[in-house]
């Protein structure tokens, strides 16, 4: 453990600690964030109130969309000056959710990704190579941050460019390899084109997240990549990678309590559900600074378990999840939600609106299909005609949600229309 | 003098084309010269039928895509080089040409190019110049 003291604190004095912070972190939004002070006083509650841990169930809810609202820095609860990182992730209909970090929230959140990383095997003398991206997405600096923290060498690689991946990890001996699943897949098939053998590499661990996978797919990296595979979890509004992470017993990720108060709620009606049960994944911050969030509903659907863990960490654990309440997809690490599709397809001209999504793994790679019917005003007798449509539309969403898509032209009505909601995904991932 | 050319979108499944003929077949249209252009995931197929204004709407009624497209047919002898001569007077006003196909006529030991440029109608006046057929659409259609 990085840090046993908190990790493996004995749940009665987690609880005070927890209660301290909860009051704290809602003293804070009432009085530094506008848009808490006017929801809690709606809701005729103050941070006076809160005397248990069970009072945070009076607290109201606060969405996605809340954040999108108060876009960019209306949930902020410190002046932008004394914010020191700001990142972005995609919102379902163009607008970015930004989340500011202080000093101490990064400071909080590297000591988070340190106990993250040595659950996950790593120790100071690791070469850890974070694959994954760097930039407005939380993985690579979120990573990069903790490496520094423990005290272990990292090698700020990011994502892309495959082979030199390889060819690094061969050269400089990397131990501890952190990047989302497919990629980690990816990585393996390209080894193998280039003769190199994960065998004869020095890789012991990896931690792997930013999007689902099974035990199945864990079982693949483990066999391919030979190495022990950890699973993450974070988002970027709640913080960003870090939030739980799987010690070596691998059944459920620990979610540090001393930073967050998760729960489980029915999302149909918001009633908490007891431990055990399956429902949304809820989480208010309790460290946050910047940004602290009252019981955010991460649309994520999953269980907790309280269960001993023979680890020695007292904080309780999550399931994997599986899957989401909305129709959120996640491919290659980017949100991504039909309607910011849908969106780009309707701004422009001539195009049916009628499309589909279509979901493949192929080569360990998320492969994100855009299915659109031919309009007669799209149809040219001309084969470059068609295939210009093709490139303007890839290229609208691929500015729009930073993702490359593959487009493919069908026949008008073969796209099922459904009475109500059309079905316009199709997730053949085999996870 | 030009010609009306019907082009349908096709996906790259089986049967479809099948359906594209049978579709017109049924409205009693006649299929005077046929080419398909594709692609790994769509193709386009391109008619000259006797009745272009029912097979639009026939096909439409189908629920195909359907598009008309002006075209030029022009008859060249059936020898070596034929096809090549009458590109020349083309190539040498810089018209581009964007695809053609050909068939034989069954009466004439001649060919029937049918070709499609932007300019049909300068690409018309530039054949019969230097002396070419081009052929009348009532006459093609009728073939």
């Amino acid at each position: 453990m990085y840090n046993p003291e908190m990790e493996a604190m004995g749940r009665d004095e987690l609880s005070e600690l927890q209660l301290a912070r909860l009051r704290e972190t809602v003293k804070r939004c009432e009085e530094m964030v506008p848009f808490y002070r006017k929801r809690l006083r709606e809701h005729e509650i103050s941070w006076k109130d809160i005397n248990s841990l069970d009072d945070v169930k009076k607290l109201p809810f606060t969405t996605k969309e809340d954040l999108r609202d108060n876009y960019p820095f209306g949930m902020f609860a410190v002046p932008v000056k004394d914010i020191v990182r700001i990142h972005a992730s995609s919102g379902t209909t163009g607008q970015p959710t930004v989340v500011g970090y202080t000093g101490d929230d990064i400071g909080n959140w590297a000591e988070l990704m340190a106990r993250s990383l040595v659950a996950g095997m790593a120790d100071k003398s690791d070469i850890i190579q974070v694959a994954y991206g760097y930039g407005l997405f939380t993985g690579g600096l979120g990573f990069h941050y903790g490496v520094e923290r423990l005290g272990a060498s990292v090698i700020p690689i990011s994502g892309g460019n495959t082979k030199r991946q390889i060819r690094i990890m061969a050269d400089l001996g990397t131990t501890m390899l952190c990047c989302t699943p497919s990629y980690a897949l990816f990585m393996a098939e390209t080894a193998e084109e280039m003769g190199i053998d994960f065998k004869q590499l020095k890789l012991k661990s990896g931690i792997f997240g930013a999007e689902p996978w099974s035990d199945r797919m864990r079982d693949k990296i483990e066999r391919l990549l030979n190495l022990s595979a950890f699973d993450i979890y974070g988002l970027s509004e709640v913080m960003g990678p870090g939030v739980s992470i799987e010690c070596v017993h691998k059944h459920g990720l620990h979610i540090f309590e001393d930073a967050f108060i998760p729960e489980i709620i029915d999302p149909a009606t918001g009633a908490s559900l007891a431990v055990g049960q399956q429902g949304e994944l809820v989480f208010t911050s309790l460290t946050k600074q910047g940004m602290p969030l009252l019981r955010y509903r991460t649309r994520d659907i999953t269980s907790l378990d309280d269960t001993l863990c023979p680890c020695g960490r007292t904080h309780v654990r999550m399931k994997r999840v599986s899957g989401r309440t909305d129709d959120m997809l996640i491919i290659r690490g980017v949100n991504v939600f039909p309607s910011q599709i849908e969106s780009v397809l309707m701004q422009i001209e001539d195009i049916s609106p009628h499309y589909q999504l279509i979901v493949e793994r192929m080569a360990g790679l998320d492969v994100l299909e855009v299915q659109v019917e031919v309009s007669d005003e799209m149809f040219s007798d001309r084969i470059k005609g068609l295939e210009e449509w093709q490139e303007v539309i890839q290229g609208e969403i691929e500015s729009y949600l930073g993702l490359g898509v593959k487009v493919t032209l069908v026949e008008p009505r073969t796209i099922a229309r459904s009475e109500g909601k059309a079905v316009r995904v199709i997730d053949n991932r085999d996870l | 003098m030009t010609v009306r050319q019907i082009s349908v979108f096709l996906e790259n499944k089986s049967g479809r084309l099948l359906d594209v003929t049978e579709c017109i077949g049924k409205a009693g249209v006649n299929i005077r010269a046929l080419c398909v252009a594709d692609t790994s995931e769509f193709g386009v197929v391109r008619l000259i039928v006797d009745d272009p204004v029912k097979a639009r709407e026939s096909l439409h009624e189908c629920g195909f895509t359907v598009k008309e497209a002006i075209v030029i047919a022009v008859e060249v002898d059936d020898r070596p080089g034929g096809l090549a001569e009458v590109l020349r007077p083309l190539v040498e006003q810089e018209m581009n040409i964007e695809y053609l196909y050909c068939f034989l006529e069954k009466s004439a030991d001649k060919a029937i190019v049918i070709i499609r440029v932007d300019e049909a109608e300068q690409a018309s006046g530039a054949l019969k110049s230097v002396g070419y057929r081009v052929i009348p659409p009532e006459e093609l259609y009728a073939m």
